[in-house]
């Protein structure tokens, strides 16, 4: 009898094992997957070189001084964008998800893209700033970025304020999503030819803009988020378990909400005023992963981070190679893949919701 | 013994849901909260942890004054199982982990893994702790949840209506482990119930609510057939059964 009880207790132990062991192989996988389609991506382009010397390239050490130009001022900042911002944007779309308990929550469907790409128009269109080489590159992004992050403030006041449910608030990112698409089709009927094609070619959204100042600049941003995020991992397991249970557990629940919808703003506020509308990223890399290790968020939220990257990575990869050397709109592939991906999740895999 | 004096409650400008509301309860007594839908009995359980704010009142445990202990210190002291069980996409093991978060600093330590092993262990649900919780039935993840509770190695333990989606079954193997933790464990439970003849099975002190009043409060013979006819507005008998106290409805 006592053989059979320890037997069992053995198996359950394994079990538990087995499921940790799966995460973990997950988040080494992804990882690899990470590093191939970094090296798919470094290679990609109408300058065809050999691997190696290419990942030479990247300390500056290839044979050809042109591939050293090539990689280290071209693809590697691109490279890195993507990877940063694509990180940034699935990890703030987890714990937008696991904050609001909504797995609808997104930095796009808050409407805090719809807010840059606002600020965007205002700064091409009123102030004039797409033409103006040197003020023009700062000043759209900065409106942008003021865009976005006045969309965050209205989310966020509604939330401390009027005490709006974490439903509601999904509801009035909704409501001012439409408000500032409004806006920003109002300045576009009033606008020139070249106004115009500034700001489609900016919605497009592109990873080729940055330089290393800007990928610096996301990548401290985004590592602090990440970082206070992970400090708060098991704060984001209680609330899956009901506010209530989560105040019981000596969370301060109110405060956590806010907290993290500040820095989840923020973060992708700037990583959307930089690399213009990417949609769906934030939305499903934290599903995608979610499918595999559940709603742990000591694998969730790294997981999230890492999907995020890799998503934005190959729908990089895919603008570039699609139809080179033209590279298509990253903004437009990403929707165009994270639709159907998440219409697949939605159905095949209904009950890994954020809150379920 | 946690000691309530002169608690009070209304929810914004609504009238009041609780006024001056005094009682006790001693470590390792089993409190059952009584009264009609709507009269405040969850809404004093809340007032316990913070929950939900009183607006007037004092909760203290050993003289000490609840309201001056950080959210940690608390949940140190006071446990808490709520009504809707949830039904989230995480293993049994992460879930009862969950009750050593008022004692985590960056992670958790091997005094918490053995704690929480003690739990589960003592609610025979080890053999699920690789499982996920929206794969169990409700009486499984009721009993996770109670063992969430026990890791937190609480003074007291506060129970919102715990058997009210769970089977007969499972209602009486959930009252009777929660009652033989409360005397091994010296734990004082609080229990917010419906079913008076599991209240009078498995309790050991009643308190009713009326009118946003404590209506009485005592052991088993403060449960009365005037008492409830007064309370529930409802004709009862109460007899006796095989040793057990039935209470039988006209």
């Amino acid at each position: 009898m006592n053989l059979k009880k320890s037997a069992s207790v053995n198996n359950d132990a394994a079990a538990y094992r087995r499921n940790q062991l799966k995460s973990k192989s997950f988040l080494l996988i992804l990882f690899a997957m990470l590093i191939v389609a970094i090296l798919l991506s470094l290679r990609a382009g109408s300058y065809k070189t050999p691997t190696l010397e290419l990942i030479k390239g990247i300390f500056g050490h290839a044979a050809d001084s042109k591939i050293n130009l090539v990689v280290r001022s071209n693809r590697l900042p691109r490279i890195c964008t993507a990877i940063v911002a694509g990180a940034g944007l699935g990890i703030t779309g987890c714990v937008l998800q696991a904050i609001l308990r909504n797995p609808l929550a997104s930095s796009s469907t808050l409407g805090v893209s719809q807010g840059a790409s606002f600020g965007a128009a205002f700064a091409i269109i009123v102030l004039q700033m797409g033409s103006a080489s040197g003020l023009g590159t700062m000043a759209i992004p900065l409106c942008a970025f003021i865009g976005s992050v006045s969309v965050a403030l209205v989310i966020l006041g509604l939330s401390r304020f009027r005490q709006v449910s974490p439903e509601g608030i999904i509801l009035a990112g909704v409501a001012i999503s439409f408000m500032f698409t409004g806006g920003t089709t109002l300045m576009q009927y009033f606008a020139d030819e070249i106004q115009l094609n500034t700001l489609v070619f900016w919605t497009f959204g592109s990873l080729g803009n940055t330089d290393w100042g800007d990928v610096g600049r996301m990548a401290a941003m985004v590592l602090f988020a990440s970082l206070y995020f992970m400090l708060k991992r098991w704060d984001f397991n209680a609330l899956l378990s009901g506010e209530e249970t989560a105040i019981s557990l000596g969370i301060h629940v109110r405060r956590l909400t806010l907290i993290n919808m500040v820095l989840c703003c923020l973060t992708s506020s700037m990583i959307v005023s930089y690399i213009g509308l990417i949609n769906f990223i934030g939305l499903v890399a934290p599903h995608v992963v979610r499918l595999v290790v559940g709603n742990n968020h000591v694998y969730l939220l790294p997981g999230s981070a890492i999907a995020g990257a890799l998503l934005l990575l190959l729908g990089d990869l895919l603008a570039r190679v699609a139809i080179s050397p033209a590279i298509l709109p990253i903004g437009a592939i990403t929707s165009i893949l994270g639709g159907p991906l998440f219409l697949y999740l939605l159905f095949k895999g209904g009950k890994h919701s954020a809150d379920g | 013994m946690l000691t309530v004096e002169n608690l009070s409650f209304r929810y914004k400008s609504g009238p009041p849901v609780l006024n001056e509301v005094s009682f006790s309860v001693a470590d390792g007594r089993f409190l059952a909260i009584l009264g009609n839908n709507g009269v405040g009995k969850s809404t004093l359980l809340k007032c316990f942890n913070r929950i939900l704010t009183p607006s007037g009142g004092r909760i203290s445990m050993d003289g000490v004054d609840l309201s001056r202990l950080s959210g940690r210190e608390l949940a140190q002291r006071i446990a808490f199982v709520a009504q809707s069980v949830p039904n989230t996409q995480m293993t049994v093991h992460d879930i009862v982990m969950l009750g050593r978060k008022p004692y985590m600093k960056w992670s958790f330590t091997e005094k918490d893994h053995k704690i929480i092993h003690e739990s589960m262990d003592r609610l025979g649900i080890s053999h699920l702790r690789g499982r996920f919780l929206n794969c169990l039935s409700g009486g499984e993840r009721q009993k996770v949840m109670l063992a969430r509770a026990l890791a937190q190695q609480p003074q007291y333990l506060l129970l919102d209506e715990p058997t009210s989606s769970l089977d007969p079954r499972n209602q009486h193997e959930m009252l009777k482990l929660v009652r033989e933790i409360a005397i091994t464990h010296g734990i004082g439970v609080v229990i917010v119930i419906h079913d008076l003849n599991l209240a009078v099975r498995y309790c050991d002190r009643f308190l009713f609510l009326h009118n946003t009043h404590v209506f009485s409060h005592g052991d088993i013979s403060t449960v009365t057939p005037d008492t409830i006819r007064q309370v529930y507005r409802m004709e009862v008998d109460i007899i006796q059964h095989r040793g057990q106290t039935l209470i039988v409805p006209q």
